[in-house]
């Protein structure tokens, strides 16, 4: 069993994500223990890219942040290295491609390795171009996540049925960030994935409530929450770990 | 390999979500891009709407100027709109009606295309919404006047430079939250396939009057074709139907602002390195970590940090050039392309003509050159003005 999939093997898993180095390394690095004792069963490392096109402007801007704090992937997973040998949660990387072809794919994906991160997603790579990306990953034991989202339809079979660590399903249209309502037919899309997937299903863009991860819980293995999270970290900066905590401790209750 | 390649790079880097739209996309234009009546149809606006065929003109005293080649020019500055831009947008806002859309949105930089493009929504009946650089909207204010005045919402995008490539990531954004009803109207030979492909074959009808115009002139091939390249569809435009004449130069201008050597520089091919980006893999100017440079050109249409990865294959098979021309040296064309010629050029296509005025007079009076005007440069008077020292108010 791949580190990634142990993540949901006590119940629903709450799955955080945050974006590395907003405001700094040494921020993060206590927030990733902050959020592991809390009780998240995956933590996504956001390495921060100039122009994230699948962001919205919370993540965009986290991410201008942690660029202008002088972040890189190198000290990231550095970072991530020494958080990973104490905190004992499970950790993927979610990036843009061109910072993992940039730093080199094979070299980005040993150093990653080396720190014990377990999973790669790339939410600008989809099915057609993974060829670029999972094969390097399996030789290095990493899962490549992939996404499905409400208009992918016939293509959840094919995408499902390859997806190693979780599906990561995409709720709605659009791009990450806090909404008041999920609109999309979850139902419909997990039962698709679930008829084609080996691996457990995650749900992940626009939930920020403990009502909505409850509710989204009942359907899904798990729950995923980036901009709820990187809000209260611009809100609090530095000071940012109990405020994180008791939030993910409320989402974690909700999803009992 | 995936679908849409040329040699290593192009392919399809997008999210998932939009996946099913751009496969949709690929599906229409196969179908239709063979069908008599939609080539009717496209022709008919072509000839009637757009104004085609664009004069090839020869400029006799710029080539007397020169003292060398013989320069023609291609005078897509004449098409309605005023640049190339109309010949893609007629084609894809075509090609969305018949695919039940009703909305177009677009990103544009200099605003040519944004201004293209509520033409064609204004003429197809559509709903039309265009993200611009808030930093764009200021340098480019008229244009954005025309689009309000044709009916299309303008959205100031101010992320990152505020500049194109945020305008591109602002309607991939947009065009990821709404696609039933909505075609992204992508108006360079950029993005994921099958966009390069498209926006290629719509402007390929450049270089296919070039050649027909040239041969009943002068009887023969051009020696060379200059065109100025951001992403690069008027340069893809002029270039296509070259490609398999091994004896004509093609040549592509990029900006290097003020200087390829410089970081205030938009010269993608000179500089930049292999990336993904913008749903393509292709050459990105980007610094040591993958990170996006935030580029620098006087034109606000060649100010793109990638280029069209059908460019960076040709480039890579040796089949174009690609060099890089100044602000200073555009200007210059600028003024004096109108002094000579009585044509002022978009300053981007002022790039093609400085590097024009270097090459005419290293070659033959027998040889010809052949330059791409790709839009007018109306626009650009209040800039280049300021640039002068000079306040013009518009």
């Amino acid at each position: 069993m791949s580190d990634i999939a142990k993540a949901f093997d006590h119940g629903k898993a709450f799955i955080a994500f945050l974006t590395c180095g907003d405001p700094d390394l040494d921020t993060t690095e206590r927030l990733i223990h902050a959020i592991a004792d809390a009780g998240a069963d995956l933590i996504e490392l956001g390495i921060p890219f100039s122009d994230p096109t699948a962001e919205g402007v919370v993540i965009q801007e986290a991410s201008l942040r942690a660029l202008s704090g002088g972040a890189t992937a190198g000290k990231i997973l550095d970072m991530a290295r020494r958080a990973r040998a104490g905190a004992g949660v499970p950790m993927a990387v979610m990036t843009y491609a061109n910072v993992v072809f940039s730093y080199g794919t094979e070299r980005f994906l040993d150093k990653a390795a080396e720190a014990g991160i377990g999973g790669l997603i790339l939410p600008d790579v989809p099915f057609e171009e993974k060829a670029d990306f999972a094969p390097f990953c399996r030789a290095r034991g990493l899962d490549f996540i992939s996404l499905v989202a409400p208009t992918s339809r016939e293509r959840i079979a094919r995408i499902a049925g390859e997806a190693e660590g979780f599906v990561y399903c995409v709720s709605s249209l659009g791009v990450t960030g806090v909404r008041d309502s999920i609109d999309g037919d979850l139902d419909a899309m997990l039962g698709l994935v679930r008829r084609a997937a080996k691996v457990p299903a995650a749900v992940g863009f626009g939930i920020s409530t403990p009502a909505q991860a409850a509710k989204i819980a009942k359907k899904a293995d798990g729950v995923i929450v980036g901009s709820a999270i990187v809000k209260l970290i611009e809100r609090y900066g530095k000071e940012a770990a109990a405020p994180v905590s008791a939030f993910i401790r409320a989402m974690k209750e909700a999803m009992r | 390999m995936s679908k849409g390649r040329f040699g290593v790079h192009g392919g399809q880097y997008i999210p998932e979500t939009l996946m099913n739209a751009v496969i949709e996309l690929e599906a229409a234009y196969e179908h239709y891009k063979n069908d008599p009546q939609f080539n009717a149809e496209l022709n008919d606006l072509l000839k009637n709407y757009a104004g085609r065929p664009s004069l090839l003109y020869y400029a006799r005293r710029l080539t007397e100027k020169l003292g060398g080649a013989k320069i023609y020019l291609k005078r897509e500055d004449l098409n309605h709109t005023g640049s190339h831009k109309i010949n893609n947008v007629l084609g894809q806002a075509l090609l969305a009606r018949k695919m039940g859309k009703t909305r177009l949105i677009a990103e544009t930089g200099a605003g040519q295309h944004g201004v293209a493009t509520a033409t064609a929504a204004a003429l197809m009946g559509m709903d039309c919404e265009i993200y611009m650089g808030r930093e764009d909207m200021k340098r480019q204010a008229l244009n954005v006047y025309k689009m309000r005045l044709l009916g299309a919402s303008v959205h100031p995008v101010a992320t990152g430079t505020a500049t194109l490539k945020d305008a591109v990531s602002e309607a991939m954004r947009q065009w990821c939250s709404r696609m039933e009803d909505t075609h992204y109207l992508l108006g360079s030979v950029m993005g994921p396939h099958p966009f390069p492909t498209i926006v290629g074959d719509f402007q390929a009808v450049i270089s296919k009057e070039i050649k027909a115009q040239l041969l009943e002139i002068e009887n023969r091939l051009p020696d060379a074709v200059i065109a100025c390249v951001g992403g690069g569809s008027n340069a893809i435009g002029a270039f296509r139907h070259f490609i398999s004449e091994g004896s004509v130069r093609l040549i592509g201008c990029e900006a290097a602002g003020k200087g390829a050597d410089t970081p205030e520089t938009a010269a993608t091919i000179t500089t930049g390195r292999l990336g993904i980006f913008h749903g393509m893999k292709s050459y990105f100017c980007q610094d040591e970590y993958g990170q996006i440079a935030p580029v620098y050109s006087i034109s606000a249409g060649l100010d793109y940090p990638g280029v069209g990865p059908e460019h960076a294959y040709l480039h890579d098979i040796g089949r174009a050039e690609y060099v890089a021309v100044r602000d200073d040296e555009a200007v210059e064309a600028f003024e004096l392309l109108s002094r000579t010629e009585g044509i002022i050029p978009a300053i981007e296509s002022a790039h093609a003509v400085a590097y024009a005025v270097k090459l005419a007079p290293a070659l033959d009076k027998s040889r010809i050159i052949v330059v791409n005007i790709s839009g007018r440069g109306d626009k650009d008077c209040a800039s280049i003005a300021r640039y002068r020292g000079e306040e013009v108010s518009e």
